[in-house]
């Protein structure tokens, strides 16, 4: 359960560093008036704390996924599967598209539509390649005879890309909505925040993937032994 | 009037049910008396706060329900009496948790001179398999298991030759002697447990568990399965009869024949 | 998968905007039954949550019968028992509990109590209720289903689940409570992301996190460690349905299940065990905290008195939900896990103790010099404290890890944990409807019906759980179809059953009494007004009641005081509601002894 322990101890620590400045040691009995009791600056939109908070739900799951990972790969009958080449083009992909969605946010901030259609279109369509390569990963690996259920190790690989796989469709259905708005609005002003829950959105789950992948392959653990032998 | 009266009553009334119920544990048949000392401990502390709270507020509900012109008092807080509440909580807290903490390190800690046995449960019954006169068990693996061979037994190991085989019977110790129980499933969670031994602990496939123990007087007594484990859950039961030990002696041998009776290839065929 | 909210840039939510601006609905169809208002949201989970909690109401009728009486009712047999006691336990907890505190209070309460408009995301907010509702209606199916519900126990434990010997395992029993699970929670994301963020963004102005009620402050602890606890069980969950689909070894070893052997290989039943309990203790926190934020509220309302050391009351519920995260394997002392686990995870366990009980005194110190009124939602509140100190202190013999030992397994188990986390915060649930039914209706409940209620649930309620600890003192296992002869019992403890089984009946069937009180006083309550209670917090101040979409008529209010000035000295009312910038007292320093 480390990893899970350890993301929500990262999660802890924003948490306690955001009460402490919220006054929890304040005397509310002797405070009255509406004045000086509210910070004056402007909330930040309900949906970007609500996918703030959205993330670290989903954090969690990936972290809990990885902990139960982590547990049932020291049990004698785990073999590690082979990372397929394909995964490394996937990787660039979701890169290139994460990379396209930051560009979007800038050329919304700029205010260049026609910058931001091209951009939007260009995440647009690696993610799908993403996608489309993830399949054909699968396709090659059951083709290779690692069946789902031959080996846990091959179980959790078809489990957790197929999750983080969802995950992104989810993020496919909110970029069309945005991209098919860029083409009927003429100004960005009303694009800004889609795109740029949409990037953030992103780079999450490109974040979620490289850490997914630094499993498979076996860096994670290796990392951490250095680790623990560093400490010891 | 009436609740102060009704919250007196349930804390009078508990007290009680428990000094003079006759419902209470079973008397203890092994080492494990520590463990009846810490919940009496548990139940002084904790029955005390009980009372305490229930008492307080029955005098609270009596001495300040409403009446025309009372007001409540207005004091936010009460930083001095908090801290001191919770002082004084955190010392229970540790008086209880303490005693427990070190009662469990016992627990965990099995004697080198116990003698190694083993309890195997599948649904819905309990076997046993203890070590003849090598004083070892073979290994075993749930993959290996057969009419022939229901444990799972590793016959390719030396030691298997001369392990007692007991299947859905009873179980026989010597009294006074320390037991290391390795506990081993071939199917789902059990859970060994021997209310009088106070010990118990879940049998797990793929792995094996443990507890030890040592009985203290001879007897009689239930093994029941405290894991649900299918519909025939409350139906696995077995014996564990504990005797002194010339009785178990007798007992061991008796076993012994039978069980190389039946394993050997001449006996299995005139099961 | 939720998606991703989207608005046009600069999107202002429901609950900043003006009534005017506001979305309303015309149809009878987008006011009742597709509604995006929290209000209404609200009722349709408390009704829904109300109905699933009267079948395991009758679940538990049937099991508490074979225990009472066994043999005598010959339709209980092994396979129903273990199906009823499983689909009571999960039932409770999960669609009745949670569903109630979270969807049904906190859709009602949190926008009300903040002075907000609505919920922030109000389409997500109506699709949560409607995918719990699937998530209902899929685990009511498993009823229906051939091989009926799975009986594995509410811990749905693996290997056990998923084979043959449990009811349902090899049928479609566990597969639909699963994908209910998984359903539930993935509707309850959407809910949970809406009353967090409702708290944090859409807050009344002058309502600073320290002037919310602790009712808000209890749903929104709770709310959040339910969103971070409940991926453990979906992990669960997943990894589980691929055991039992498509054959996969997550949770199952190589095991000879009744003489064959399985074609699996290593698994093992622990990792899931340590998913299920890192969900299932939070769980009983994510139950427990929006009661405590409850409950203080009633308390202080009822007594005239601020709750007593409102700042140690909301770092306790802090602390408490910060450590409900590390003491799970609690509940897994004698699974067979490495045993040093037991000094860790005794002395978190033991720790939590500490800040629970200076919610206790601070909840009886509230009581001390107070007014005490002893309305219904006082008596249910006075009732939680009892049960709930019962049940936490025999919580403190479960935790110390040695103690557990015997008593784990036991009816002891089954006593405390329906003390602390059944009985005490359904009084709870009871208390507040009694106490926000004339905010909802703009009726009062019967009196007379409410105090028939009260006193046969309460002491009903604890004349079945307080003896139940003696039975498995004396070693009575849990989840046992029937006792049968076991040496160490002696007759007297059949008698105490079949007693426990007699209560239980009264008590059960006094809960009719109270949905009757429900719908009666609907038409025939005595009429409420605006503020029966002299309450100061917001719910309690808006223009009309019961409160219309939109809350607040023209202007959302403002606040300008916390929300406990209960008999302020120098006041001429004995309560100054949060709204109200008069200044008609003196404040004392708070120092004084």
């Amino acid at each position: 359960m480390g990893s899970i322990l350890l993301f929500l101890g990262g999660l802890a620590v924003i948490g306690t560093w955001w009460l402490s400045r919220q006054g929890l040691a304040s005397k509310p009995w002797l405070e009255q008036g509406a004045e000086g009791a509210l910070p004056e600056e402007a909330p930040a939109p309900p949906y970007r704390v609500g996918l703030l908070i959205l993330l670290a739900v989903i954090g969690s799951l990936f972290a809990l996924f990885i902990s139960a990972y982590a547990m049932r790969m020291q049990l004698p009958d785990w073999r590690n599967l082979p990372v397929p080449r394909i995964l490394w083009l996937n990787t660039t992909m979701l890169a290139l598209s994460s990379l396209a969605l930051h560009g979007a946010k800038r050329a919304a901030e700029r205010g260049e539509m026609p910058e931001l259609r091209a951009y939007l279109l260009a995440a647009g369509i690696s993610a799908l390649a993403f996608l489309s390569g993830q399949l054909l990963a699968w396709r090659q690996l059951s083709g290779d005879g690692y069946a789902l259920a031959a080996n846990p190790a091959n179980a959790f690989f078809y489990i957790l890309t197929g999750l983080h796989g969802l995950h992104l469709l989810g993020g496919l259905v909110a970029l069309g909505r945005t991209t098919d708005k860029a083409w009927r609005e003429t100004t960005t002003e009303r694009l800004r925040l889609s795109v740029e829950l949409c990037a953030t959105y992103w780079h999450f789950l490109f974040l979620v993937w490289l850490v997914f992948l630094s499993v498979l392959t076996g860096w994670a653990g290796g990392f951490v032994d250095i680790c623990r032998q560093w400490l010891t | 009037m009436a609740v102060a009266l009704v919250l007196v009553l349930i804390a009078v009334g508990s007290v009680l049910f428990h000094l003079v119920s006759p419902w209470w544990w079973t008397p203890i048949a092994s080492n494990w008396r520590y463990i009846d000392n810490t919940i009496i401990i548990t139940f002084w502390i904790t029955g005390a706060v009980f009372v305490a709270v229930v008492l307080f507020m029955a005098y609270c509900v009596y001495r300040f329900r409403h009446q025309a012109g009372r007001q409540a008092h207005y004091e936010p807080e009460n930083k001095r009496l908090e801290w001191w509440l919770t002082l004084v909580t955190a010392v229970g807290v540790a008086a209880m948790l303490a005693p427990g903490l070190f009662v469990w390190r016992q627990f965990i800690t099995v004697p080198e001179d116990a003698t190694d046995i083993e309890v195997v449960g599948q649904q819905w019954q309990w076997s046993f398999r203890l070590p003849g006169p090598d004083g070892k068990l073979a290994t075993s693996d749930a993959r290996l298991i057969s009419p022939d061979n229901p444990l799972g037994i590793n016959k390719d190991d030396p030691k298997s030759q001369d392990d007692v085989v007991i299947e859905g019977g009873e179980l026989h110790l010597p009294v006074g002697k320390p037991v290391k129980a390795l506990l081993r499933s071939v199917d789902v969670i059990h859970d060994f447990y021997v209310p009088e031994l106070r010990a118990k602990m879940d049998l797990v496939p793929g792995q094996v568990s443990y507890i030890w123990f040592t009985p203290t007087r001879t007897g009689s007594f239930d093994i029941l399965c405290a894991e649900l484990c299918g519909v025939g859950h409350p139906q696995m039961r077995g014996t564990l009869v504990i005797q002194e030990q010339s009785d178990y002696q007798a007992w061991l041998q008796h076993q012994a024949a039978r069980s190389f009776a039946r394993l050997s290839p001449a006996g299995s065929q005139s099961d | 998968m939720v998606d991703v909210p989207l608005g046009p840039a600069g999107a202002v939510a429901p609950s900043d905007l003006d009534d005017v601006e506001l979305y309303h609905p015309h149809s009878w169809v987008t006011k009742y039954v597709f509604s995006q208002d929290a209000k209404v949201i609200a009722i349709q989970y408390a009704f829904v949550a109300l109905s699933v909690g009267l079948i395991a109401l009758v679940l538990s009728w049937l099991m508490r019968l074979q225990l009472g009486f066994p043999g005598v009712f010959a339709f209980i047999d092994a396979s129903a028992y273990y199906q009823f006691i499983t689909m009571h336990g999960m039932m409770m907890v999960v669609y009745v509990l949670t569903a109630l505190f979270l969807g049904g209070f906190g859709n009602y309460l949190i926008p009300l109590m903040i002075g907000a408009r609505d919920m922030v995301f109000p389409y997500v907010n109506m699709l949560s209720f409607w995918v719990y509702f699937l998530a209902v209606l899929v685990l009511v199916a498993s009823f229906f289903a051939p091989g009926g519900p799975t009986g594995a126990g509410w811990t749905l434990y693996p290997p056990q689940a998923i084979l043959s010997g449990t009811p349902g395992g090899q049928d479609w029993g566990i597969i639909l409570m699963l994908s209910s699970l998984i359903i539930f929670i993935i509707g309850f994301t959407m809910g949970g992301l809406n009353y967090v963020v409702t708290v944090l963004q859409a807050r009344a102005r002058g309502m600073t996190l320290m002037r919310m009620p602790l009712t808000v402050w209890g749903i929104f602890t709770a709310s959040f460690m339910a969103l971070l606890a409940f991926p453990a069980l979906f992990v669960g969950a997943v990894m589980m349905l691929f055991d039992r689909i498509f054959g996969t070894s997550f949770f199952v070893p190589a095991i000879v299940e009744m003489g064959q052997p399985l074609d699996r290989n290593g698994g093992s039943p622990l990792l899931f065990q340590h998913l299920f309990w890192f969900f299932g203790h939070p769980e009983v926190y994510i139950v427990a905290l929006p009661a405590f934020g409850i409950v203080s509220d009633l308390i202080s309302t009822h007594a005239r008195r601020n709750i007593f050391g409102y700042r140690m009351m909301v770092w306790a519920l802090l602390a408490i939900g910060a450590l409900s995260f590390v003491v799970w394997a609690h509940h897994m002392y004698v699974s067979g896990m490495n045993p040093y686990f037991g000094f860790f995870f005794a002395t978190t366990t033991l720790i939590i103790a500490v800040p629970t009980a200076i919610k206790v005194y601070n909840w009886i110190l509230t009581l001390w010099r107070g007014n005490i009124h002893l309305t219904l939602p006082m008596l249910f509140a006075l009732a939680f404290i009892v049960t709930f100190v019962n049940g936490g202190l025999t919580g403190l013999f479960l935790g110390n890890v040695v103690v557990d030992v015997p008593l784990s397994d036991t009816m002891f188990v089954v006593a405390h944990f329906h003390m602390v986390m059944g009985v005490a915060p359904i009084l709870v649930i009871f208390g507040a409807i009694y106490h926000w039914y004339p905010k909802v209706t703009g009726r009062m409940l019967n009196e007379t019906l409410g105090r028939i209620h009260f006193w046969v649930t309460f002491l009903g309620a604890y004349a079945i759980f307080f003896p139940m600890h003696y039975l498995g003192l004396m070693g009575i296992p849990r989840r046992y179809h029937d006792i049968g002869d076991m040496a160490f019992v002696p007759p007297s403890a059949h008698t105490l059953n079949a007693f426990i089984t007699i209560v239980a009946l009264v008590v059960g069937a006094t809960q009719l009494l109270f949905v009757f009180n429900l719908f009666w006083s609907l038409r025939h309550g005595r009429l409420a007004g605006g503020n029966p209670w002299h309450a100061t917090t917001l719910e309690w101040q808006t223009p009309e009641t019961p409160p219309p979409h939109g809350n607040w008529g023209k202007t959302v209010p403002t606040v300008y005081r916390w929300a406990y000035d209960y008999s302020v000295p120098g006041a001429d009312q004995d309560f100054l509601p949060q709204n109200q910038p008069g200044i008609t007292s003196v404040v004392p320093g708070a120092s004084h002894g």
